[in-house]
């Protein structure tokens, strides 16, 4: 992965350096609050329920095992021995004290760990997919440039103070595993005619308007990508919405005006920075390429007896590989999801042990790096088949091998009312209640692959718009109820889920969940995941079930003919 | 009163800043002598006038307006005053850039309105060259401090117009 050079260190280090002299200006009273705001914003810093909450970045999910140790070591001293990993590449911790901030800084900058962009209304975390550079259908490595990236983000001037956050996402891989039609810009690497550039598409969003991504420039060689992104970022600067909070992403900017028009206005403004000194040198992709080369791999030509034979004798070992290992591009090699979503654990938590037992495992097995997924989980990029019985027991043992990716209790969850100012209704507790219900392993293979998402507001962490079964938390006469929506998905496809119809109260959520299941195994075809059957069948026999027995909600019956 | 940074100093400002009241319009305000920061209505609507009665002019830009629209005219002003009604309100900062970087303009670029220690930084980098400091705030320590916490910057603006990765020697 990218190692820091002096220069990019030391920006850190003076970073802390400039937090410390505004939390001190803060404490005397030369700061007011709304002026120290953005400030503390703009280094992961929420004021939240019980305390702080600090989001610390983890830009495009690389990390190596000595940052992993750190973040262990600040969780257990600042902290109360746990973070939760976010949908955005950001370990996030519950309990910190704002006066502790500036030190824990300084702790995570020993380590090239930062908290830079992290909230606020700026240029915020660039995030990818966790498989890439190992990925067997990644068609570029997309990290490179997401380095590069990173390092146009920070700390641009023109770009501080923007109308509202802004999301980048970048994919090297047909099957998109980074979300990129739900972010502000979403990047699709792909070659053309031997030239190696970008679909540049823009406007997407979840959120209370969840709008899906259009394509701006559907071919963009990727010299011109700093160039390009300064054309979007100046026309949203300019002509963003400011005067409602709720009408500032880019993405209403572009709904306003219409693709084509605001294609236009970036065109224009690329024409004058277009070639110009941004635009990126092949000495420089180089320079960062050569930080992502392959690690030192085995050649490795016949499959490992003793794999094969555990395989064969050990169903639980056999289930986690067929759950939680990835095609890898190398041979012998394949990728491991240790699962934070073990049932009864708040999804995407993990404690300061179970992230040193990780960081153990990252450099006894995997060349010391690891990787942070969207869906919240950690990946070991590099094990070797022959040593994955080897992870698996450990992993097991520390509570991170629930044979659950892509399983109905893998499900993607916000922190939700329990922690976040901004919820309406907790998140966790619903999580666990369905994890609870579905707790049987052989009826969890037996449904297979479901996204189950779920936020605690419609500001959408948990991706509930776009997991094949959503559930949002929502507000009704101050009492928390749980709207149900069916049919979204991400990937290369991606698109929103569908409302069913009136909302839930959060004891009835479980029974909602298995009925819903009900239906899908009941009508399914061979072969066919929950999703496909829902493509097949649509919403209303699930409404029907789900509603059955009430006045509202049910789908409207067909005329007989 | 804000206190004018420039240069590294605290100084005296001798511009005024034309407000057009309650019940004037930009058509018909009185234009005052000396040297005046007129509003962009008043310079479109009374440009041949204020160009024959003053030798220093100023002007006032806010968030909304479009530099495209003086692009021609720069070469009249001695000093362009950008106004941040909030801090947390970037577009100043593409306004600077724009017209640094795209018009070329020359004169005094000053930041005036909600002018803050930790966005100085910033605003230098884009292209300012004066700051209206708000009122309140510790001048000193802001100069000392505000415009160089970090020792080196990724990006090319108006102030490196090199990205720092043309500007590498390995």
């Amino acid at each position: 992965m990218y190692k820091y050079d002096a220069i990019d260190r030391q920006l850190i280090l003076d970073r802390v350096e400039q937090f410390r002299d505004q939390v001190r200006r803060w404490q005397a009273g030369e700061l007011t609050d709304d002026e120290f705001r953005p400030l503390r914003l703009q280094n992961g810093l929420y004021i939240q329920r019980h305390a702080p909450m600090f989001r610390i970045a983890v830009p495009y999910g690389m990390m190596n095992s000595a940052q992993l140790r750190k973040l262990a070591h600040v969780a257990r001293k600042y902290d109360r021995g746990y973070g939760h990993f976010t949908t955005r590449h950001n370990l996030q911790l519950n309990w910190p004290q704002l006066t502790d901030v500036p030190d824990i800084l300084a702790e995570l900058a020993e380590v090239d760990l930062h908290a830079i962009q992290t909230s606020g209304n700026c240029l915020r975390n660039i995030t990818t997919d966790q498989f890439a550079g190992v990925a067997a259908d990644e068609i570029i490595d997309p990290r490179p440039l997401a380095e590069i990236l990173r390092q146009w983000t920070t700390f641009h001037p023109e770009f501080a103070f923007l109308p509202r956050k802004f999301k980048i996402a970048i994919s090297g891989t047909k099957e998109d595993r980074a979300v990129t039609w739900f972010h502000d810009i979403g990047l699709h690497l792909k070659v053309v005619d031997g030239v190696t550039g970008f679909t540049v598409i823009v406007g997407g969003g979840l959120g209370r308007t969840p709008i899906r991504g259009q394509v701006v420039r559907d071919f963009l060689p990727w010299q011109h990508i700093l160039t390009y992104c300064e054309a979007i970022l100046r026309v949203y600067n300019r002509f963003g919405r400011r005067d409602n909070a709720y009408k500032a992403r880019i993405k209403i900017l572009v709904q306003a005006l219409g693709v084509e028009e605001f294609g236009k206005l970036v065109e224009a403004e690329w024409a004058h920075g277009k070639d110009g000194p941004a635009t990126i040198t092949q000495a420089e992709y180089d320079r960062v390429a050569a930080h992502f080369g392959a690690p030192a791999y085995e050649t490795i030509t016949t499959v490992d007896a003793a794999y094969q034979a555990k395989i064969i004798a050990d169903k639980a070992f056999a289930r986690w590989v067929e759950r939680n290992t990835q095609p890898h591009k190398v041979a012998g090699y394949t990728a491991v999801t240790l699962s934070l979503k073990k049932h009864g654990v708040a999804p995407g938590d993990i404690t300061s042990d179970q992230m040193e037992v990780v960081a153990d495992l990252a450099d006894r097995y995997s060349f010391g790096e690891l990787r942070i997924s969207h869906e919240q989980n950690v990946i070991l990029a590099d094990v070797k088949l022959a040593d994955l019985a080897d992870v698996w027991r450990v992993a097991k043992a520390a509570g991170l091998a629930t044979p659950n990716i892509g399983l109905l209790t893998s499900m993607i969850c916000c922190p939700g009312g329990d922690f976040c100012d901004l919820a309406n209704a907790k998140s966790i507790p619903i999580a666990t209640a369905i994890q609870q219900r579905f707790d049987d392993l052989d009826y969890l293979f037996e449904i297979g692959e479901i996204d189950l998402n779920i936020s605690g507001c419609m500001n959408a962490c948990g991706h509930h718009h776009v997991g094949h079964i959503g559930v949002l938390g929502v507000d009704k006469n101050n009492d928390e109820f749980y709207q149900v929506t069916l049919g979204g998905r991400q990937g290369y496809d991606a698109r929103l889920g569908k409302v069913i119809g009136p909302s839930f109260s959060a004891g009835e959520m479980p029974d909602v969940i298995e009925k819903i299941v009900k239906v899908y195994l009941e009508n399914r075809h061979p072969d066919e995941r929950f999703i496909d059957t829902f493509d097949r069948i649509g919403i209303d026999p699930f409404k029907n079930r789900v509603y059955e027995g009430r006045a509202h909600g049910k789908a409207k019956q067909k005329e007989a003919a | 009163m804000a206190q004018l940074i420039k240069q590294g100093n605290v100084t005296v400002d001798t511009w005024k800043t034309l407000e057009i009241g309650e019940g004037e319009t930009p058509e018909t305000i009185a234009l005052p002598a000396g040297d005046v920061i007129f509003p962009l209505a008043v310079w479109l609507a009374r440009r041949n006038e204020i160009v024959s009665c003053h030798k220093r002019i100023g002007l006032l830009l806010l968030p909304d307006d479009k530099v495209e629209e003086i692009a021609a005219d720069l070469e009249y002003f001695v000093v362009v005053a950008v106004h941040f009604p909030k801090f947390v309100d970037g577009r100043g900062y593409s306004t600077a850039a724009l017209l640094r970087q795209r018009y070329h303009y020359q004169g005094e670029l000053r930041a005036v309105g909600d002018v803050l220690h930790d966005q100085l930084f910033f605003m230098q980098r884009v292209g300012f060259d004066s700051y209206a400091l708000k009122d309140g705030k510790d001048a000193i320590h802001a100069i000392g401090k505000g415009f160089a916490p970090f020792s080196e910057t990724y990006q090319a603006s108006t102030d490196q117009p090199e990205p720092h990765f043309r500007r590498r020697t390995a």
